[in-house]
């Protein structure tokens, strides 16, 4: 959506995306897809040669694809079996073999939410850089 | 490559077997805006656009519910600098990297090379997971379309978790 509004306005756009459904759905003018788990679409932690060449070979998609809405798949496996996959989203298996279905996402709260307890300390109460856009 | 993972009917089985109304996802089926890129490459000004619940130190952090903020993060902050809080994926390797979600310091380093003209100063990030496509599209995108166009950038990469 916001990549749409980029294009309108004049400035070219590429989507990474992992989640390939999701983004044929929202179909954004240029994409990749990585076929990584989520919360890594970029590459693997501490892999600066393997992010950099994700990177490249993102923005020479976006210099190659003429028609809007095209999702080049780029050719990085995560591992060499596809094991991931088959626990993304899946039911687990509790101690006896059964499979439990549970929503375990963390709730929804509507305060902020700090991954350090002294972050919350730090931060500036009237800090410039977050910008509300309702208020 | 083996098959994708169809987030979108692992979502509806979950949900399904949870009980909950099945979640509408946004579908577009018209052809989206097309922008050509206006310069080469190794002479284009590159934004970046990521959600995923990225903040810097000192930032006010994102909370967990419809969202529609966002923060200005230093392209080339260091990765002490930053956070990462999400209610929805695994955030271990984020966190030790955040590079995997915000590759500000992977775009810096090309432009360094040369390989990209230049980077925008800020990055921008929010947190996603925003049940009103409305708000979105009314309030968020325009915002960040507004920040961009200041920038003056040619290019933006967008990475959505």
């Amino acid at each position: 959506m916001i990549a749409r509004q980029l294009e309108a306005k004049g400035i070219a756009t590429i989507c990474m995306s992992s989640a390939r459904s999701i983004t044929a759905s929202v179909n954004p003018p240029r994409a990749v897809y990585l076929d990584f788990p989520l919360g890594h679409t970029a590459g693997k932690a501490e892999d600066l040669a393997g992010q950099r060449h994700v990177m490249i070979d993102t923005l020479r998609a976006l210099e190659t694809i003429q028609v809007p809405g095209t999702i080049v798949p780029l050719k990085y496996r995560w591992s060499d079996d596809d094991e991931w996959k088959e626990t993304a989203m899946r039911p687990r298996k509790d101690e006896t073999g059964r499979k439990v279905t549970s929503d375990d996402r963390t709730a929804r709260l509507d305060t902020p939410q700090y991954q350090l307890d002294a972050d919350r300390d730090e931060a500036d109460p009237n800090c410039p850089t977050c910008v509300f856009p309702e208020a | 490559m083996s098959e994708p993972v169809d987030y979108i009917e692992r979502t509806r089985s979950q949900y399904d077997a949870l009980g909950y109304p099945p979640y509408g996802w946004v579908k577009n089926e018209d052809s989206p805006p097309f922008t050509p890129l206006a310069k080469a490459l190794d002479r284009a000004k590159v934004g970046l656009i990521c959600s995923g619940g990225i903040y810097s130190r000192g930032q006010i952090a994102f909370h967990f519910k419809d969202d529609i903020s966002y923060r200005k993060v230093p392209m080339r902050a260091p990765a002490h600098e930053l956070r990462v809080t999400h209610f929805a994926y695994d955030l271990r390797d984020a966190r030790k990297d955040p590079a995997v979600v915000y590759p500000g310091k992977t775009l810096a380093a090309l432009a360094d090379a040369g390989a990209i003209g230049s980077v925008a100063d800020n990055a921008y990030t929010f947190m996603g997971g925003i049940y009103s496509s409305r708000k979105v599209r009314e309030k968020l995108a325009p915002a960040l379309v507004a920040e961009c166009v200041r920038d003056e950038v040619d290019v933006v990469v967008l990475v959505p978790v």
